[in-house]
C-alpha cells in the first residue's frame, strides 16, 4: 500500500502504482493516480481510482462508475472472498474500466478472478510467470455465466 | 517432557521426532525441551515434516522398555492406530494396545 | 442416471491436472502449507489422524456399478481395501497419500468421479433423497435440478472463497429423506395451485454448534429461475457472512443476526439484479438431463412378497420401500453390521454391490445419509435371490431405521477434530440391544452420534443423539432426545449430565425402558418423548 500525498490537496493514496501490476490484459494506458477509499470516493467529485476493502459495499460506487479509471480491490488474506462479488456488481453496473485485484493474491485464485472481471493483478508476492499462464489458461470451458466473454457450457450445448 | 510429531509430507503417515530423524513409533520420541520451535521450523522447511507440533508427553514402564505416553488420547490414538481397527494399527497382534489409548 | 458429456469430462480432467500441478508445488516446497492447505481442501483431502483422508464425491449419492467397482479399486489400491460412506452421501478414504491423490483423482476421472469441492470454503455436493425415482411419494425426480446445480456450483468464480462451506440438499416430496431444512439452502420442488412446477427455498438450517433448522425464504420460485436464485442466495452470503469468527460463518448465522426478511429482502433485490444478467441456463438443459433421469424398462410382476421365511420376511419389512411400481420395492443394504462400523464397506463388498446392482437394480445404487446402499429398482420377484446372496455376504441386517441402525462418525479413532471415539459406542450399543433381543419391540428408534459438536454424525437430529465431549482429557458423553431429521424437523434436547461409556449405554436403555413403559397405540419413541416431555427420561437418568 503506498502513502503519497498529492498536490490535490488532502487526498490520501491508499492504491498500488504502476510498477506493482504484475499482469495487465487491457489495451489503454495504465492510470497513474491516487486511489481513494470508498468513502472518500462518495465525498469527492473528482477522484478517478478508488480502493474497495473487502467490509466495503461495491454498490457505493455505482453512481460514479462513468467517472472511474481505476478500482482495485484488495484482497488482504486470499481466504476473504468478497472481492469476488465486488468485481462482479461493478462489471454488472456496467463499469469498463481498470478492475485490479490486489495484495493477497495467489496464482491459484487469478483464473476465478480473471472471470469475476479483474483485468490487472498486482499480488503482493509476484507470481511466476509461467504459473500464471497456466492458471489463466486452465479452463477449457466454463459452467457459469459472469460479465466476460465466455459461453457457459449449459448454453454451448443448444446453440 | 515434550516431544515432536507431525505427519509425512508425502505419505501422511504419522511421524515422532527422535533426534536426528522422524520415526513412524512413539517409542523413538526425544524431549526436545524447549527446542521444539527451532526444530519445526527447520524440518518443516526442509519438508520432512507436515503440519508438525510439540505435545506433552511421559514416560513409562512398558513390557519391552521405556514406553512414551502422549498426554493426549488425541494423540495416543495418532501413535497406535484406529482402535477400532486393530489389523491396521501399528500393533495389531497386541490386544492392550486399544487399552493403552484411553 | 446423468452421464458426462466431453465439457463435463473437460473439465475433470482439467481439474485433475490442476490439482498434480498444486500438488507437486507443495512437494517440491514452492508453497507452503498454509497455502496449499485451501487448495487440497477443495479437492477433498484432509490431513486427518492418520494420515491424508480423501473424500470422493458422489452426486446427489447416485452412482452406478462401474463407478461403484472403480470405488474398490481404489480402496485396494491407494488406501487399505475399504471405505467408508458418509452422512452427505459421499465416500471417504483414510489412508491416501498426498504423492500418490492426482493418480487416484485421474483413476476417478475416467469413471465421470471426482472429489471436486468436498471441502473447503465452498459449495460441497448437492445432496437428495436417496429414494429419488422410486419412490412413490414424491412429485417428480428431484436430480435433474440437483444435477443442474451440480454444474452451477462446480469451479464457481464468485463462490470458492465464501466465509464457510455451503450445503444444498433438494427433495421432491413432503416426506423429508434427506434432511432438507438442516441445510445451508434446501430446496422442495414443489407445485403450484396453476400446476407448475417451482422450488420451495429454506436458507439457513445446519447443526453444529449452534443448531437450526432452516426458514423457509420464498415459497415459490419458478423452475427457470432456480439457479439465478440461488445465485442471488449465495451472494448475499459471500458478501456478508460473518468472517471474524470461523464459529459464525456459516449462512445459518447470517439469516438468524439478519432475521429471515431482512435477508429474504437482500436476496430478493439481488435476485432482481441478477434476473438481467443470464445466469441461468436455457430450459433446453434440463430438458437435456431429464431423460437421464427417466424411469428404467420396468416389467410387470408379482406384487406380494412370500413372506414364508421369517427372516426373510424381516428383512423385507425393515430394509425395502414402497415404489412406485408395483411389482418393485427399493433395497437398502445394511452397512450396520452388528460389530461391524457403521458405513465402512470392504472393496470385496463394494464390488459385490456393483454387481448386484448391476443384476438386480438397472445398474444403478446410492447413497444414503444414513452411510446405508440402496438398490432403487429392485423386481420383488428377484427380492429374495438377491436377499440371499447380500445375507451371504454380511450385507444382509435387516436393521434400518432401528436402534440397530446406528448412525456415527468416524470419530476419535479416525478424526483430529473429536472428542471421543464414537464407533466403538455404537457398536457396544446395537450389540446390547440385539442381544437382548429389543431390536424389534422398539421399532423406529433413530440413534445418532457425533465425536464432537461439530455434527457430522447429525446428534442433533436423533430420536437419540449422542455427543462426545472432551471431559478433562477424557471421554465423555452427552445424551440428547427428540430430534428429527424428517419433515417434522426437530432438535434433540440434552437430558442434563454426561456419561462415561459405560454409563451413556446404561442411559440408552433406560431411556428406552420409559418409552416401552409409557408408550401408547403405536407411538414411536419419538412420539412418546414429543407427548410426555422430557421429565419422566431425566428422572429415571438422574434420580
Amino acid at each position: 500500500m503506498t502513502d503519497q500525498s498529492q498536490n490535490q490537496g488532502d487526498i490520501q493514496d491508499w492504491g498500488t502504482s504502476p510498477d506493482q501490476v504484475q499482469f495487465r490484459f487491457r489495451d489503454d494506458g495504465i492510470a497513474d493516480v491516487p486511489a481513494v477509499t470508498v468513502d472518500s470516493c462518495c465525498d469527492q467529485t473528482n477522484a478517478t481510482a478508488v480502493r474497495i476493502e473487502p467490509g466495503d459495499d461495491a454498490r457505493e460506487l455505482l453512481p460514479f462508475l462513468d467517472r472511474l479509471q481505476l478500482v482495485e480491490v484488495n484482497f488482504p488474506a486470499y481466504t476473504d472472498g468478497r472481492g469476488y462479488s465486488a468485481a462482479r456488481v461493478l462489471r454488472e453496473a456496467g463499469y469498463a474500466g481498470e478492475l485490479r485485484a490486489v495484495g493477497d493474491v495467489l496464482v491459484d485464485q487469478i483464473g476465478f478472478m480473471r472471470r469475476c472481471g479483474f483485468d490487472a493483478f498486482a499480488p503482493d508476492k509476484p507470481i511466476n510467470e509461467d504459473d500464471a499462464k497456466t492458471a489463466f489458461a486452465r479452463w477449457p470451458e466454463v459452467y457459469q455465466k459472469t460479465t466476460d466473454a465466455r459461453i457457459p457450457i449449459w448454453d454451448l450445448r443448444h446453440e | 517432557m515434550k516431544i515432536l510429531t507431525g505427519n509425512d509430507l508425502k505419505t501422511g503417515e504419522v511421524i515422532w521426532w527422535d533426534g536426528t530423524g522422524w520415526s513412524r513409533h512413539v517409542d523413538d520420541a526425544v524431549d526436545v525441551g524447549e527446542r521444539g520451535d527451532v526444530i519445526l521450523a527447520r524440518e518443516d522447511a526442509e519438508r520432512r515434516v507436515n503440519s508438525g507440533y510439540s505435545i506433552e508427553a511421559s514416560k513409562e514402564d512398558g513390557p519391552d522398555g521405556t514406553r512414551i505416553r502422549p498426554a493426549h488420547i488425541k494423540d495416543r490414538v495418532r501413535a497406535l492406530g484406529p482402535t477400532v481397527r486393530p489389523d491396521l494399527t501399528l500393533k495389531p497382534a497386541d490386544p492392550e494396545a486399544g487399552n493403552w489409548v484411553i | 442416471m446423468y452421464l458426462y458429456d466431453s465439457y463435463d469430462q473437460a473439465m475433470v480432467d482439467a481439474r485433475v491436472e490442476e490439482f498434480r500441478d498444486q500438488a507437486q508445488r507443495r512437494l517440491e516446497g514452492r508453497i507452503t502449507e498454509e497455502q496449499f492447505r485451501p487448495l487440497r481442501l477443495m479437492n477433498g483431502l484432509y490431513l486427518q489422524l492418520h494420515a491424508y483422508m480423501l473424500r470422493v464425491a458422489i452426486p446427489y449419492g447416485t452412482l452406478n456399478s462401474r463407478q461403484m467397482h472403480m470405488l474398490a479399486d481404489i480402496a485396494d489400491k491407494y488406501d487399505r481395501g475399504y471405505g467408508h460412506f458418509t452422512t452427505r452421501q459421499n465416500i471417504q478414504y483414510n489412508w491416501i497419500k498426498l504423492e500418490e491423490t492426482a493418480d487416484l483423482l485421474a483413476d476417478l476421472a475416467s469413471v465421470e468421479m471426482h472429489a471436486i469441492q468436498t471441502s473447503g470454503n465452498c459449495i460441497r455436493n448437492i445432496s437428495s433423497d436417496h429414494f429419488a425415482g422410486a419412490a412413490a411419494d414424491e412429485l417428480i425426480d428431484p436430480r435433474p435440478y440437483a444435477e443442474l446445480l451440480r454444474q452451477w456450483s462446480s469451479f464457481h468464480p464468485e463462490f470458492s472463497f465464501l466465509p464457510r462451506k455451503f450445503k444444498i440438499a433438494v427433495i421432491a416430496s413432503d416426506t423429508d429423506r434427506a434432511a432438507m431444512k438442516l441445510h445451508d439452502i434446501g430446496i422442495q420442488i414443489v407445485k403450484n395451485d396453476a400446476g407448475e412446477l417451482g422450488a420451495t427455498f429454506y436458507v439457513g438450517g445446519g447443526m453444529g454448534r449452534t443448531p437450526m433448522i432452516a426458514p423457509m425464504i420464498r415459497d415459490f420460485v419458478p423452475l427457470d429461475q432456480l439457479v439465478t436464485y440461488s445465485e442471488a442466495c449465495l451472494r448475499v452470503y459471500n458478501r456478508y457472512g460473518r468472517r471474524d469468527n470461523k464459529y459464525k460463518a456459516r449462512i445459518k448465522i447470517l439469516v438468524h443476526e439478519l432475521g429471515k426478511e431482512e435477508y429474504t429482502r437482500q436476496v430478493e433485490e439481488e435476485f432482481q439484479h441478477l434476473l438481467d444478467q443470464g445466469v441461468e441456463p436455457p430450459l433446453a438443459e434440463l430438458e437435456r438431463l431429464r431423460p437421464y433421469f427417466a424411469d428404467p424398462e420396468f416389467t410387470d410382476g408379482p406384487k406380494n412378497v412370500d413372506r414364508s421365511d421369517p427372516e426373510f420376511a424381516l428383512w423385507v419389512a425393515r430394509n425395502t420401500n414402497r415404489h412406485k411400481h408395483d411389482s418393485y420395492v427399493s433395497a437398502v443394504i445394511s452397512l450396520k453390521p452388528l460389530a461391524g462400523i457403521p458405513g465402512d464397506a470392504s472393496s470385496e463388498q463394494m464390488h459385490l454391490m456393483a454387481d448386484l446392482a448391476k443384476e438386480y437394480s438397472f445398474d444403478e445404487l446410492r447413497v444414503m445419509h444414513t452411510q446405508n446402499i440402496v438398490l432403487p429398482h429392485v423386481k420383488i420377484a428377484d427380492l429374495h435371490a438377491l436377499w440371499t446372496k447380500l445375507e451371504a455376504a454380511g450385507l444382509g441386517a435387516p436393521n434400518v431405521d432401528t436402534i440397530e441402525d446406528i448412525i456415527a462418525c468416524p470419530g476419535l479413532d479416525y478424526c483430529s477434530l473429536a472428542n471421543a471415539r464414537s464407533i466403538p459406542l455404537a457398536q457396544r450399543l446395537s450389540q446390547r440391544f440385539a442381544e437382548k433381543g429389543r431390536t424389534e419391540e422398539l421399532g423406529e428408534l433413530k440413534l445418532k452420534i457425533s465425536g464432537c459438536i461439530n455434527a457430522c454424525g447429525h446428534h442433533h437430529a436423533g430420536h437419540i443423539g449422542i455427543l462426545g465431549v472432551d471431559k478433562k482429557g477424557t471421554e465423555n458423553y452427552q445424551l440428547l432426545l427428540g430430534g428429527s431429521e424428517a419433515q417434522d424437523t426437530s432438535m434433540g434436547k440434552i437430558t442434563g449430565r454426561g456419561f462415561d461409556e459405560d454409563g451413556v449405554i446404561d442411559a440408552v436403555e433406560k431411556v428406552t425402558d420409559i418409552y416401552l413403559d409409557k408408550r401408547e397405540d403405536g407411538e414411536r419413541f419419538l412420539d412418546t418423548y414429543r407427548r410426555i416431555g422430557m421429565d419422566p427420561f431425566k428422572e429415571a437418568l438422574y434420580d
